[in-house]
């Protein structure tokens, strides 16, 4: 299996540096990046990648199995991190892929051994004096939205998005297309992310870390980072005045101004 | 009338811009990058219940939405406004004042800042109930159409798997290997079988192929199989055991036919092979002899299922070390590629190439390449069963 083609695998930046892996969360693909990563391309080796399932990664890959629970994500990682023999790597994980990054440097901390973790939820349904935000019920509600906003996908989307080099007209039409997948794996991640609890994993973590929290972030409300804080033993927390949950994209220059002062 | 288009152009009309804005015919928002809402027109005031006071400046656009579709907007839709600006046909339900809620499609477009005025969203909100409902009950008859069709799929597995044998018998001084590999995807039943068993003095082997697909060709195939091995009973002969399988499948009635070899393997008081077949209506099997040269062993038969009287020969031959016997199934030969058929000289090389492989060896070999040369997806269903007399 070509790693590098099934998780479509970009290396920039300075060769030889410290590699920093750019991770995505539930939702879209290695474009979430897109304002971040090149600002860490002359002192790192920048790695970008899709998970198996999203963007232009090779959706036969894909096996509902695997990626039932979050450490087949973080398999994705420890794999594209072997491929490219990464040692001693920045990981910077998005939304869910910030638990992705903290069972991955677990498992390997000599590979991963610094994680940025960017609006991070351990568990995002409530439980007992846990404030998650949601709802089981609310996460069938998003599957059931993520339904009606593919409606599209088996007749026209998939021949688009699965890569279709003779016929470029097709690629005008994409629209919405960094956050296109074949919905049953859309709905599958939806779930995998949603209903997945790492807080016991949290206190295992052995290597540098810093979270960064939004305010007004409807995902990971501000209870969510001090917990993450608090369970990660010498954990840094960044209260950030982006709002919403994608700081990478509504506010670049503070995501990279708070990640370059942690490193 | 014209006196009226008239006065539209001349100005006459009512409209303000300010009217156009508030009273068009879809709901109007505009946030801040947030998604705070600082504009809002009356058409969608008018949508959800809400007051102009309710709304701009203490509402983000994040609030109006059901939680599903909240989750959506945060991972999906922000981002994609980031990136490439604007969104199209998003379905959301929004939340109205009365605790209802409306579904709507929403269209909207980044505004870049400028300098006089900081970024924007832009957001037009069409209510869409009907079309929405009308969806929902689409998406409901996919789900049971997908449903149907996987719990199709696996009666069709199940079925398939039924008429080939997990696994061929070990025979003393022989190696056997069976392979199997359906039409297209495998969501069909396919009508190719085989099935080797003991018999008195020796082992038989049945292969063949019913005509179509499906549950009707499903029971012709059931059928044939347990009639094969009920037979020997009665008359041994390769021949009598086909003549047999034809007299049940005409008094069955049904309007299936069927091409089928069987074939024998005796052993000596000197270990050596003798094999027996007859072949009604099926390609002869292939021979390839220690040596290397290729031979078809049969004489042609009649196709079993649609005559009373039917032509069948038995045809023996004996076998010696290092001797190869090839079954297979027309979707072996009849197998479509950009240059034409797979045919029997392709097939013959195969075979050639293969022969010092084991029986399993030279049966996934043959059946690679035929796949292969449909570029992956056989038209046909291929039956492949190989006895080799090792060295």
């Amino acid at each position: 299996m070509d790693i590098v083609a099934r998780n479509n695998v970009k290396v920039s930046g300075r060769s030889g540096g410290r590699p920093m892996i750019f991770s995505h969360g539930f939702g879209c693909d290695q474009s979430m990046w897109r304002y971040v990563a090149p600002a860490f391309e002359d002192e790192y080796e920048t790695v970008l990648f899709d998970y198996v399932g999203a963007g232009r990664s090779e959706l036969s890959a894909y096996s509902a199995e695997r990626y039932a629970s979050l450490d087949g994500y973080a398999q994705d990682v420890l794999d594209v991190c072997e491929e490219l023999d990464l040692t001693g790597a920045v990981f910077v994980g998005h939304s869910v892929s910030a638990m992705v990054g903290v069972l991955a440097a677990i498992r390997e901390p000599r590979r991963l051994s610094t994680l940025i973790l960017v609006a991070p939820s351990p568990r995002y349904i409530d439980d007992g004096d846990y404030v998650g935000g949601f709802s089981g019920a609310d996460i069938e509600e998003l599957v059931d939205s993520l339904d009606s906003n593919y409606l599209g996908w088996s007749s026209q989307m998939a021949p688009v998005v699965m890569g279709n080099p003779d016929r470029p007209e097709l690629g005008e039409e994409l629209t919405n297309s960094f956050c296109r997948t074949d919905p049953e794996i859309a709905k599958q991640f939806a779930r995998t992310t949603f209903l997945s609890d790492n807080r016991d994993d949290l206190g295992k973590v052995t290597v540098p870390t810093l979270i960064l929290q939004c305010s007004h972030d409807a995902l990971a409300p501000p209870q969510v980072g001090h917990y993450v804080h608090q369970a990660i033993p010498g954990s840094e927390l960044t209260l950030m005045r982006a709002t919403g949950h994608c700081p990478n994209l509504s506010a670049p220059e503070e995501t990279i101004a708070a990640i370059k002062a942690f490193l | 009338m014209a006196a009226r288009d008239d006065a539209r152009v001349t100005g006459e009309a009512p409209e303000t811009l300010e009217d156009l804005y508030e009273d068009a015919p879809c709901g109007y928002l505009s946030t801040r990058g947030d998604g705070m809402i600082i504009r809002v027109n009356r058409t969608m005031l008018t949508l959800t219940g809400y007051r102009r006071q309710d709304l701009v400046g203490r509402v983000r656009i994040h609030d109006l939405l059901a939680v599903g579709d909240r989750i959506l907007y945060e991972t999906h839709f922000a981002p994609l406004l980031a990136l490439q600006a604007g969104v199209k046909e998003i379905a959301v339900d929004l939340r109205c004042a009365d605790g209802n809620r409306v579904p709507v499609l929403l269209n909207a477009v980044m505004k870049e800042q400028t300098p006089t005025r900081p970024e924007e969203i832009w957001i037009g909100v069409v209510a869409a109930g009907d079309r929405r409902g009308y969806e929902r009950e689409l998406l409901q008859a996919r789900h049971r159409a997908e449903e149907s069709q996987r719990r199709a799929v696996e009666l069709a597995r199940t079925l398939q798997e039924s008429f080939i044998p997990p696994e061929l018998p070990r025979i003393p001084g022989m190696d056997v290997a069976g392979m199997y590999r359906p039409a297209g995807r495998g969501d069909e039943v396919g009508g190719d079988f085989y099935d080797m068993h003991e018999v008195v003095d020796g082992w038989a082997l049945a292969l063949g192929d019913v005509c179509g697909k499906g549950v009707q060709a499903a029971v012709v195939t059931s059928l044939a199989r347990y009639t094969i091995r009920a037979a020997p009973l009665r008359d041994s002969r390769p021949s009598a055991i086909l003549a047999t399988l034809n007299e049940v499948l005409l008094k069955e009635r049904t309007d299936r036919f069927l091409t089928a070899v069987y074939a024998q393997v005796h052993q000596d008081a000197r270990d050596r092979f003798r094999l027996t077949l007859s072949l009604g209506g099926h390609p002869p099997a292939v021979h390839l002899s220690g040596e290397g040269l290729i031979s078809m062993i049969g004489h042609p038969g009649t196709v079993l299922g649609v005559l009373d009287s039917v032509e069948l020969h038995d045809v023996t031959v004996d076998l010696a070390r290092g001797d190869v016997v090839v079954f297979y199934t027309d979707g072996v030969v009849e197998g479509r590629g950009p240059t034409g058929f797979f045919g029997e000289e392709r097939m013959g090389r195969a075979l050639s190439d293969a022969r010092d492989a084991d029986a399993a060896g030279i049966a996934g070999r043959l059946v690679d390449e035929v796949v292969a040369f449909q570029s992956g997806m056989p038209s046909d269903d291929i039956a492949v069963v190989v006895l080799k007399i090792p060295e």
